[in-house]
Order: structure tokens, then sequence, then C-alpha cells
């Protein structure tokens, strides 16, 4: 028999873009510690339904770690501050009973809140639309080695691959920057031998359109790597800065 | 044209300038400790130093206006970056939890704009020497060593012994210190990264050594008026 835990949430509520927000605080009772922290919001949101209220707004969709939808900041931490770990995949038995826990939405400029804990990440898609992807028709899957490529250029780039575009960087950074982001979408193709003809055109393209969407630059905090649930590297970042920079001088 | 806006206006290029700049300011920050450490050498050796430095003034003249460009750019790079960096995010976090970002690499701005006053302040009193800031009632410009057979020539040993013995002034050029080495224990990795140079296998020890290495300037500089204040130079005070 799981434990129950009885919790308190300071909720951050908007009616939408134009509206203020304030925090609201509900109580979360009898929340058994094998749910996820999305589905305690599910139980919290069945109650304020029930008693005629507005449901608390938030972005989910897959729920095991590999969408990148859900975007919760808890506690001050985006996605609450467990290694390698999602909103949606984060388990209630983390917490303890009688918490009172803040949820907020990311906060940037880039990420306007569209409602409650609901933000706007189109800004990421428009920064994938000038470079993140390759030009020339690569054709179906290759024949196994038909194009060597070695043991630790793929396992970098698949590391890069990795992320899921859910933005807890941004939310983490400080300066809300998508050096994280960008720097993953730029290395996981600029790696590659199909990326390659395009690698300083691409990371030219991303970083203006990063400067333009109104992200911040990075001061090497080292918080969006903390926070990064698919643990993508600081690496990448300085790789970024090599290429723009080989961009600039070309 | 590219290559001015990628580095003047892009948010990469911006911090491509502070760290070249700032790498250039921490040459500087090591020379100046290893000119200043001589005073251990005694009067003579400090004098001397002080006398080759000003023997060619188109040199030094040369390498004051370079040091300012670089400070220039430093400052002017953090400002526009931080001005930047405020507006993308201008709602705060009512409950913020600042994961894995160090105090040091939180403050940058504020500890470089602290230092900037310090150094308008030693600039002052040890450079243009105006006898109204250094709060002993005397005139460092007139401070002189008198030699047999030789030109006299100017004391930077007896200015530095006088300058540090006011408990005030040294106690304030200790705190610059101690907020230059905190500004050095993130800036000089950062540096690395921001250029490119770092990677996985390198970040510990960039991390490792730019602490190190904060810690190092900090007991080589603050050496200095811990010492005068102990008793060093006693003999040339009046």
């Amino acid at each position: 028999m799981a434990n129950k835990l009885n919790l308190t949430l300071k909720v951050w509520r908007q009616d939408n873009a134009a509206d203020g927000g304030r925090f609201e605080t509900y109580p979360a009772r009898g929340i058994d510690e094998d749910m996820s922290f999305l589905e305690m919001l599910d139980v919290v949101n069945e109650e304020l339904i029930e008693d005629g209220k507005e449901p608390i707004a938030f972005d989910s969709d897959c729920r095991e770690g590999i969408c990148g939808t859900c975007s919760l900041v808890i506690n001050g931490i985006p996605h609450g501050g467990r290694k390698g770990t999602t909103a949606c995949q984060l388990h209630m038995r983390n917490f303890k009973d009688g918490q009172t826990i803040s949820i907020e939405p990311w906060r940037a400029r880039a990420f306007p809140v569209i409602r409650d804990l609901i933000v706007d990440r189109s800004a990421f898609d428009r920064i994938i639309q000038v470079g993140g992807f390759v030009s020339v028709r690569t054709g179906g899957t290759p024949d196994a080695n038909s194009m060597p490529i070695s043991k630790e250029v793929s396992d970098k780039a698949m590391d890069a691959a990795q992320c899921i575009g859910c933005g807890a960087c941004v939310a983490a950074c400080k300066n809300g920057s998508a050096m994280l982001f960008v720097a993953a979408k730029v290395s996981h193709l600029n790696l590659l031998p199909q990326g390659k003809p395009e690698k300083t055109r691409r990371a030219e393209r991303m970083v203006w359109k990063m400067d333009e969407e109104g992200f911040g630059g990075c001061s090497v905090t080292g918080s969006c790597e903390a926070v990064c649930p698919k643990e993508i590297s600081l690496d990448f970042i300085a790789k970024l800065n090599r290429d723009f920079a080989l961009s600039v001088f070309k | 044209m590219k290559l001015i806006t990628g580095i003047f206006q892009s948010t990469l290029g911006r911090k491509y300038i502070m760290a070249v700049s700032g790498a250039a300011l921490v040459f500087f920050v090591v020379g100046h400790l290893m000119g200043n450490l001589q005073i251990f050498l005694g009067r003579e050796v400090i004098n001397a130093y002080g006398e080759f430095l000003h023997s060619v003034p188109e040199l030094l003249w040369g390498a004051r206006i370079g040091l300012l460009a670089m400070v220039g750019l430093h400052i002017w790079s953090a400002v526009s970056l931080s001005n930047d960096n405020k507006a993308a995010r201008p709602i705060a976090y009512e409950n913020w939890n600042p994961t894995a970002a160090s105090y040091a690499s939180r403050t940058m701005l504020m500890s470089g704009l602290i230092i900037a006053t310090f150094i308008i302040y030693h600039l002052l009193h040890y450079t243009l020497q105006v006898p109204g800031i250094n709060f002993t009632g005397q005139d460092f410009g007139t401070f002189e060593e008198l030699r047999a057979g030789h030109d006299p020539r100017h004391d930077v040993y007896r200015m530095m012994v006088v300058g540090f013995s006011q408990p005030l002034v040294a106690l304030f050029y200790i705190c610059a210190i101690g907020l230059l080495c905190l500004h050095l224990s993130h800036g000089v990795s950062a540096a690395f990264q921001s250029l490119g140079l770092k990677s996985k296998t390198w970040a510990p020890i960039l991390d490792k050594g730019a602490k190190v290495f904060a810690i190092v300037v900090f007991v080589g500089y603050a050496s200095i008026p811990t010492a005068v204040l102990l008793g060093l130079g006693k003999e040339v005070m009046k």
C-alpha cells in the first residue's frame, strides 16, 4: 500500500497572455506517492472541476519523458530538480508529506505565457526552421557501414540529438539563454557527414535567429546542463562557439 | 562586414570580445603581480623595476592605451550583454533556485563594476599619485631615492609602504582583490568555454585551475599590504 501525501500547491494562474497573473493556493489531498507530478495535477484538477472552478492549464503529451511538452518550474527548478528527469517522470515519492510546492511556468521573454502554466515555445520551431535540417535529399536508410562514422562521433551526435526541445535550459538560465538547445541542435547535424557541408551556415543562421527571438547570452553558469532532462553537455555550447566563430571568420 | 556584425552584435561575438579582453587583462594581472612582489626583494630592486618600466615612454603608453582599450571592451561587452540578458527574463520567478550556478557566476557584473571602481581609485592613488586621496598627508610624487653617482629616481618602495600603512586603504585594496579573486574563479574557465576551447575532458581541470589561480592571485596581491601593516619597510616611514 503506497503512502498518501497531503500537499499544498502554490500555482501560477493567468487567464491569457494579456492578464497579469497571480499565485493561487490549492490543497492536494490523499496523493499517492507512486503518482507522477502530472497525475497529481490531474487529481487536483478533477477536484477543481467538481467545485465548479477552472482547472489548472498545463502542457503534457507523451508523459514518458521523450516528447518535451511538459514545462513546469517546480520549487524554483525546471522539471523539479531530479537528475535527467522530466516533470512527467517525476514521482510524488520525491516530495514530503505536508510540503508546499510552488509551480510556475517557464519564464522568458521568448516564451510568453499563453495560460496558467502553458508557454508558447514556437520560438524554438523558428530557430529550427532557419537551419535545423539537412538541405539535400539524403535518401532512405543507408546500408550499414556504407558511410563510415567513428563510434566517438556517432555517440556524440546521438548525445546532442537527445534534446527534446522542452526549453528547461532557457527556463533555468538566469539570462533566459537558449544556447544549450541551439548548441544541441546545431551539433547533432554538424557532427555527421550529412550535416557537415552546411556546418557554418547552420551555426550562423541559428545563432542569429536565437538572438532575434530575444533569448539572452550564455554566462556559463551551468544551470542549463544541470536541469536538462536529457543531460545535454555544456561541451556542445563550446562547439557552437567554435562553429559560429568559423562562420564569422569565413 | 559579417565579421564586424558577427563579433560586435551577436551574443556569441560579444562573449568572444569579453573572453579575449578578459584574457589580456588576466595577463596584466599576472605581470603586475610579478612586478609588485619585487617589493619583497628590497627597495633597490623594485625602484629599479619602476625606473625600467618608465624608461621607454612610447612602450609604456602603448601598453597603457592597449590596457585601457581592453578594459573598455570588457566593460562594454559586459554591460551590453547584461542588458540583453535582463530583457530576456522580464518576469522573475517568485521562487528561484539557481541550480548549479556558482555565486561567482551569478555576480560577475557586480564584482566587475566594483573592481572597476577600485581600479579608478588605484590609478589615482599610485599612478597619478593624487595626494588628497591617499589619506597619509604625504605627496607620493615627491618621493625620491637619492643615490650617489646617479640621478635620483622615483621611490616606488616608499610609496607602496606609505600608501599601505593607511589601514583603511589597505583594507579596501584587500577587499577589491578578494572580489577580483571571485571574478577570476569563474571568468578564467568561462573564457575558455566562450572561445570554444573547453571540453568535458578539460572542464574539471579548467574549473579547478581557475579557482586555484584566483586564490594564488589573491594571496600574492594581499601579501603586500598585509606585510606592510605587519611592519615591512618601517625604516622608510617618516
